[in-house]
């Protein structure tokens, strides 16, 4: 039986890596995909264009707007003269902030007055317009206290001392570089191995495979090795540029990592079976794996959290091997933690991949009889 | 060119297209689906942020800031705990992602005047949710001092902040507008790629070139059927935007398709470019979804801000013909802005389909000859 899966196997392996466009596809797509996430995934909030209209020109208003600039969230890209320039500045997308300070503003400080800052912000892109809110509040805030009356005279406040852990500088690079290697191994695997079954079929070449002595199981272990090692090499290609070039810290442990890459492509090998016997054609079996892959990934936490999903669309999350999966490398990589905390995800992960797998593998063997 | 001949490709092409019941369902179920679940399950908004706190003072003062937290839409308190290695394990495994402990201290240090510290801990793995986190803390916190001091202390400035076009700040608002753009990017390029990669196929690209039709004849006739398919499923798009999902479409809805049919004509030629260059329809449904899903999704504008990009990268964006439709939609459908605002996109949409189907029909005479 063994020596039937390895010939199987052997056999996939050269069919695999003879064309070049299919290596191509394996090994540098995965690359492509992780330097555009890397460069191009992230929420920081920079750099923010800004317009600045100052009717009152006065000092203060004078350092208020270098504080602005020198914290690196803000640009001032336009300075108006007057508040008519503001909304086409906004509309054409030139500046996303604009900032008024009164006429009277520095007189308002000095007479202990609560002087007027307008600030006018492009909802738009909701995310960027709200973190950008909190930076101009932090900053103004910070600013106020420095300027304003003395901290004895005020009534003592509760002081809020925060920390920030696991990822101190909040750099969504961190955050999202680990959930590539659970994306990438999925998009390949699914595709390599929903495709080298219905090539087979596509060719004809199924008869010749069902005349030999092999059995439906043997042909599905052989027909999901190469893929299992594609996973593991993409996973570890994936790690290395993670760490080596877009520094992103790896806290926890390798072997572990490499453990739970072996649970989760349970899964993804099930799903790319079953799959595979629902496809007729090569490029069908591509689009199909194209189409689960965009709800799989949506629905996983991989770019927003769960937590803030509907309930009914929470539920769905739980069916899905990518949930698990980017809660255990985003824990080995962000948090440094291991099995002892993990083990309900690898739990559930080696459950829904047992029957993920077995449910597959039920079908292929009645489509083969 | 012949109206005739183009008249009976067009019709030829769409008996096609309708035979092929598969795509074309899918045409207009994955919109929609995608939509759906953009809408409802993707959200940026951040609410119910999963919080422990761990109450050493257990006097009134602490149970009244807790109760605002408890209180306020964005915080959810999951646990009480009562030992500093509770924090560890709640936010090691992820049950909680904010800690807040407030010392023994708390309230005898607040009524006898001295600065009360507390410490909140923010697990920061998730950059976006940690930053937005933050600035809901800094808001708690600033509301709980104004009511605890004795003395009503006017604000040294009064910040002012007003949201133009998305007040609620509702990502979704901010999502789907863009979506639309990636969705047809992608659906399009799919469809159309097959067009021609199928004649070669089946060899009847020979029995086309046999008959009196030219190449331009060809790319029209081809084109046709497929626009209305397209055109169809953005107005459907659109629909499902406003009248499901509740997006505001604040601006013209004449200019908008207008400048979708523009855009739908550029991926429409691009489709058939890469279909007439790819030797099988594996190939060419493999390349149209490399081409047009990857970089409208990273490189258009859609979910992550252009101007936070490498340079490199920005450069890239401006080959990216979603980019410029991603802007447009986002103008029409919230800020209410015409061709006056948004010309230079309208022009650049126009020039790259004109240029694209040149390129397709030269490439076409090319490949016939």
């Amino acid at each position: 039986m063994f020596e039937r899966i390895w010939y199987l196997a052997v056999k996939e392996f050269i069919e695999t890596f003879r064309l070049r466009r299919r290596v191509f596809f394996i090994f540098v797509a995965p690359v492509i995909q992780l330097f555009m996430f890397g460069y191009v995934a992230t929420m920081d909030v920079n750099n923010v264009s800004t317009a600045w209209l100052d009717f009152d020109k006065s000092k203060e208003s004078r350092e208020l707007s270098r504080r602005l600039e020198a914290s690196g969230y803000f640009t001032i890209v336009a300075r108006p003269a007057s508040s008519k320039e503001i909304a086409p500045l906004v509309d054409g997308g030139t500046v996303l902030l604009a900032i008024e300070v009164n006429r009277d503003f520095s007189k308002d400080i000095k007479k202990g007055r609560p002087a007027q800052l307008q600030v006018i912000v492009d909802g738009t892109d909701s995310n960027t317009a709200l973190i950008a809110m909190n930076y101009v509040n932090q900053i103004v805030t910070t600013y106020a206290t420095d300027i304003g009356v003395p901290i004895e005279a005020r009534a003592a406040p509760a002081d809020f001392r925060q920390r920030i852990w696991y990822n101190p500088d909040l750099k969504s690079r961190n955050y999202f570089l680990p959930g590539v290697i659970a994306l990438i191994v999925m998009l390949t695997c699914l595709m390599l191995t929903s495709m080298a079954v219905v090539r087979e079929r596509e060719t004809g070449t199924m008869e010749q495979l069902m005349v030999t002595p092999i059995r439906p199981l043997e042909l599905m272990l052989g027909k999901t090795m190469t893929p299992a090692l594609v996973g593991f090499i993409d996973m570890l290609m994936v790690t290395m540029a993670g760490v080596l070039w877009f520094h992103v810290p790896i806290k926890g442990s390798l072997p572990f990592l490499f453990l739970s890459t072996g649970v989760y492509l349970l899964s993804v090998l099930g799903i790319g079976l079953l799959l595979s016997t629902l496809s007729k054609t090569q490029q069908q079996a591509m689009m199909a794996s194209f189409f689960f892959f965009q709800p799989a990934i949506l629905l996983s936490g991989f770019a927003t959290p769960i937590e803030s999903m509907p309930r009914i669309f929470q539920y769905i999350t739980y069916v899905s091997p990518l949930r698990y999966f980017l809660v255990i490398v985003r824990g080995i990589f962000l948090k440094g933690v291991g099995f002892s905390v993990l083990w309900p995800q690898v739990l559930a992960l080696f459950v829904l991949g047992m029957l993920i797998f077995l449910f597959s593998a039920l079908r292929f063997k009645k489509r083969l009889e | 060119m012949s109206f005739l001949r183009i008249k009976a490709m067009a019709r030829k092409e769409w008996i096609q297209i309708r035979r092929d019941r598969l795509s074309l369902a899918m045409a207009f179920a994955l919109p929609a689906m995608l939509l759906i679940i953009y809408a409802y399950a993707i959200t940026f908004d951040v609410d119910n942020i999963l919080t422990v706190v761990y109450d050493q003072d257990k006097s009134s003062t602490s149970r009244d800031l807790i109760a605002r937290f408890a209180e306020s839409k964005y915080f959810s308190i999951v646990a009480s705990i009562d030992s500093y290695r509770d924090i560890d394990q709640y936010l090691d495994s992820g049950k909680a992602k904010v800690a807040i402990t407030i010392p023994f201290d708390f309230s005898k240090n607040l009524h006898i005047g001295r600065p009360a510290p507390l410490e909140v801990v923010i697990d920061g793995s998730e950059s976006n949710t940690a930053t937005i986190a933050q600035g809901y803390i800094a808001g708690i916190a600033e509301a709980f001092n104004q009511h605890q001091s004795i003395v009503p202390v006017a604000p040294v400035i009064d910040l002012r902040n007003r949201v133009w076009y998305n007040p609620e700040l509702k990502s979704r608002n901010f999502l789907i507008p863009g979506l639309i753009a990636i969705i047809m990017s992608v659906i399009i390029a799919l469809l159309i790629s097959l067009a021609v990669s199928r004649e070669w196929d089946r060899g009847t690209m020979e029995q086309l070139i046999s008959t009196p039709v030219k190449p331009v004849e060809i790319v029209i006739g081809k084109l046709a059927p497929y626009f209305v398919v397209g055109f169809a499923d953005t107005v459907m798009s659109v629909l499902i935007a406003t009248l499901v999902l509740r997006v505001p479409l604040r601006g013209s809805v004449p200019f908008l398709f207008l400048v979708s049919a523009i855009f739908l004509f550029g991926g429409l030629c691009f489709g058939l470019l890469i279909s007439i260059g790819a030797r099988n329809q594996l190939t060419a449904s493999q390349i149209a979804m490399l081409t047009s899903f990857l970089p409208s999704f990273l490189l258009s504008g859609f979910v992550f801000t252009i101007s936070n990009m490498p340079a490199v990268l920005q450069g890239f964006t401006y080959l990216v013909s979603a980019r410029y439709f991603v802007s447009v939609l986002k103008g029409v459908f919230l800020k209410a802005v015409g061709f006056h605002v948004l010309e230079t996109e309208v022009i650049f949409l126009a020039l790259y389909g004109l240029a694209i189907f040149l390129l397709a029909v030269k490439r076409l005479r090319k490949r016939i000859e």
